[in-house]
């Protein structure tokens, strides 16, 4: 059975079809052209599929397509403005918080909602925010160390 | 992933009707367990009924007895970060902020936690026998890799665990389930909610095949000072338990004036034992008294080979647990237990 479905995806209006079972994940990269979640484990163990509905953090691999009807998506993909990185997405970069980068948009989204919900966040945070994602290349530590940063830098974002 | 028809009612009745039209389909909310369980073919409904919209489920509201009543589809972050719970029910937030991720928690609802499955891996496994996924086909976990497996409870049929954290929580402060079906509504006890095994583990709960759960129920607050959530996984953070203690006493005067313990990761059900509280009160909080709580509570444990080990092993975070709880909680030991 296709169902119709739309959502805010980055700002804009996203209208498809969805077939049944079809998970939000699949609708975003296959459908809708946002590759910028990942597929991972399939089974909400790695958090590389990670993406903001109505501003949380959800894992999209488990999350039936039909079930954000109306809801608000934002992927990695819309963290940008314009040609401006997110701060994240700069601090990322300078902390070298990428190896492969399979798992960075993940963590980009799930380290959004934590700054979103909490500004300054103490190092004990972060690392229980990104619990859910898994990285098999840095060892968090780039990763826990950009997220503190960008937490100190100017932008024209709110977090 | 089986074909299946996707509905939305948008009250209770309509979704108690859904669900008598379709009695194989499944009520869908957060979708965390089930959607997973849909994936590795061990759920395959011809019907969802998602139920994530149906109003009037998602609140946290004060009940005239002083309790707090729960919404089935208030979300477990949602539990966790409730300014009232963390005052007056802080072991259920300890408990919730223990299990799974972030983004588990902001999906996975307070219904959905109660009813979800085992994580037992030759039940994920369609390719192995278990009666819990086919009545009568056998028990491959019986013989097999046991470590994760219950020590309490357990029968020839099924030897498999309840995973949750929130409901060991929900145990020791006696909540109560509230359900809708076409016949109603009625109200279970959490110590009834979850069944031991024995010869039907395809039947986890005393939830009917035709009802639905729209709250859950938390008494006025009894333990907001003296209690402790503990777990011990194989790692700090996003695993399930392989022994957790839910603890919570009230203290006068030096003696135990009345005490409340669950086990989590050792039985299909959280375990209590209502004599093993009983040896606690009136006596000082002290380790020979935890021993004896201990003693009663672990009564009649029994391991698989690989699990064995687990037996000493609640009972050293029982102690703790209570020991912590005795304190004045985790928060006085510095944050939540990681052990």
């Amino acid at each position: 059975m296709r169902t119709p479905v739309q959502f805010r995806h980055n700002g804009t209006e996203a209208a498809v079809f969805a077939d049944g079972g079809e998970s939000l994940l699949t609708v975003l990269r296959e459908r809708v052209g946002d590759t910028a979640p990942k597929y991972g484990c399939g089974q909400g163990t790695c958090g590389a599929c990670t993406v903001l509905i109505d501003g949380a953090p959800h894992l999209a691999c488990l999350t039936l397509a039909e079930t954000v009807q109306g809801r608000e998506v934002t992927t990695a993909g819309g963290l940008k403005d314009g040609a401006a990185l997110h701060p994240l997405q700069t601090a990322f970069m300078s902390h070298f918080a990428a190896q492969c980068g399979y798992c960075t948009p993940g963590m980009l989204m799930a380290a959004k909602a934590l700054l979103d919900r909490s500004p300054r966040p103490t190092r004990e945070e972060v690392v229980e925010a990104i619990a859910g994602n898994v990285c098999r290349c840095t060892g968090y530590e780039p990763i826990i160390n950009a997220i503190l940063a960008a937490a100190q830098m100017p932008g024209p974002h709110r977090y | 992933m089986n074909r299946f028809t996707y509905v939305r009612p948008v009250t209770v009745a309509d979704a108690v009707a859904a669900k008598a039209g379709a009695p194989a389909g499944r009520f869908i909310a957060g979708g965390t367990n089930l959607v997973d369980l849909m994936k590795s073919d061990v759920e395959r409904p011809p019907r969802l009924i998602d139920i994530g919209r149906v109003p009037g489920m998602d609140a946290v509201t004060a009940l005239p007895d002083g309790g707090l009543r729960i919404g089935a589809l208030v979300t477990n972050a949602r539990v966790a970060y409730d300014r009232q719970i963390a005052a007056a029910y802080p072991l259920l937030a300890e408990a919730i902020l223990a299990g799974a991720s972030a983004q588990l928690r902001n999906a996975a609802t307070t219904g959905g936690n109660l009813l979800q499955r085992t994580r037992c891996h030759y039940f994920y496994d369609p390719s192995m026998p278990c009666n819990k996924r086919t009545r009568g086909a056998g028990c491959a976990a019986i013989g097999g890799v046991t470590r994760m497996h219950a020590i309490l409870g357990a029968s020839e049929h099924c030897i498999a665990t309840h995973p949750s954290d929130m409901c060991v929580a929900l145990a020791a402060l006696e909540a109560v389930v509230q359900v809708s079906g076409p016949h109603g509504a009625r109200a279970i006890p959490m110590a009834e909610f979850h069944r031991l095994p024995g010869d039907r583990p395809d039947l986890d709960t005393t939830l009917g095949a035709d009802e639905m759960v729209t709250s859950v129920d938390l008494p006025a607050a009894r333990f907001t000072t003296h209690t402790a959530y503990m777990k011990l996984r194989d790692r700090a953070s996003y695993a399930f338990a392989i022994v957790s203690v839910a603890a919570a006493l009230r203290l006068r005067d030096g003696r135990i004036e009345e005490a409340r313990l669950a086990l989590g990761g050792v039985a299909q059900k959280p375990w209590r034992r209502p004599e093993a509280e009983e040896a606690l009160r009136g006596r000082a909080p002290d380790e020979a008294t935890f021993d004896r709580a201990a003693d009663i509570l672990l009564d009649g444990a029994r391991g698989q080979g690989d699990n064995d080990f687990k037996i000493g092993l609640a009972r050293a975070v029982l102690l703790r647990a209570l020991a912590q709880a005795a304190a004045g909680g985790s928060d006085a030991q510095g944050g939540h237990a990681r052990a």
